[in-house]
């Protein structure tokens, strides 16, 4: 009854998900929803490994290898958003997300 | 015995990767966000090894706990000043009720779904198997991956660089 199951890893992998939801949404400052972001690609990482583990499949490390594609995207997207975030700082001087109205109509 | 001491890893690292993600959400000052967040990473990296994702950990640890976190550090440091206001109280309401949904929903839909499951667990290590997938079936998408990346790498220079 202690053994650890599916379900744990897919409990935690949708826990994580949902607080870096929560903190993309909720977070005013641009490197702050970059970081919940990052969080939420763990979540689903977490779910992945786990199912990758645990389910039926005849190569049962296709999920890590979803895991390592995810990552490498994940760190593109990081270099692309932080490299956007200090050109738009150095014209504006702020990093609020709520003032970056300039492609607003 | 050892799924007792596999299940108090699990809770104990579970623990450690939830807690530093709501740090990371409920710390105000951006570097301290960084740090939670760094602790939510090597929790994760734990975690991974408990499901026998040896190279996943590695990778985890050298890539989100260090290049990743680098350049947030990077982030922060290069735009000074930032005082973050606390959130409109509705905001906040809402991205609670929101992400709250998405808990509850995916629970029951990933709790729900019949998965087959595996009948016998492999405890081999991961690194060989994964370099031979990647190299035959999957070399198409990892060579992609490469053009990914060195696109990025040259757009976030472009961006980023002073004109």
């Amino acid at each position: 009854m202690f053994a650890l199951t599916l379900n744990h890893f897919l409990l935690l992998g949708a826990l994580l998900f949902s607080i870096g939801l929560f903190g993309a949404l909720s977070r005013r400052n641009a490197v702050a929803i970059l970081m919940s972001i990052e969080l939420m690609f763990n979540g689903v990482n977490v779910t992945l490994v786990g199912l990758s583990r645990y389910v039926a499949s005849a190569n049962p490390l296709l999920g890590q290898i979803f895991a390592i594609f995810i990552i490498t995207v994940a760190a593109a997207e990081a270099a692309v958003g932080l490299a956007i975030i200090i050109a738009i700082y150095r014209d504006r001087k702020t990093i609020e997300v709520p003032d970056f109205d300039l492609m607003k109509w | 015995m050892t799924d007792v001491f596999a299940s108090i890893a699990f809770y104990t690292f579970g623990l450690v990767s939830v807690g530093g993600a709501i740090g990371m959400i409920a710390a105000r000052k951006l570097v301290h966000s960084a740090i939670f967040l760094v602790v939510s990473f090597l929790g994760v990296a734990a975690i991974y090894l408990l499901a026998r994702a040896d190279f996943l950990a590695g990778v985890q640890v050298l890539i989100y706990a260090g290049a990743i976190m680098i350049l947030m550090l990077f982030a922060i440091m290069l735009t000074p000043g930032q005082v973050e206001a606390a959130g409109r109280p509705g905001q906040q309401l809402a991205a609670a009720l929101v992400a709250g949904a998405f808990l509850v929903m995916t629970t029951f839909t990933l709790m729900g779904t019949s998965w087959p499951m595996a009948q016998t667990l492999s405890d081999k290590p991961t690194t060989e198997a994964i370099g031979q997938l990647i190299l035959n079936r999957f070399v198409l998408p990892f060579e992609l991956t490469s053009v990914l990346l060195l696109a990025a790498m040259v757009g976030a220079i472009l961006i980023a660089r002073e004109d």
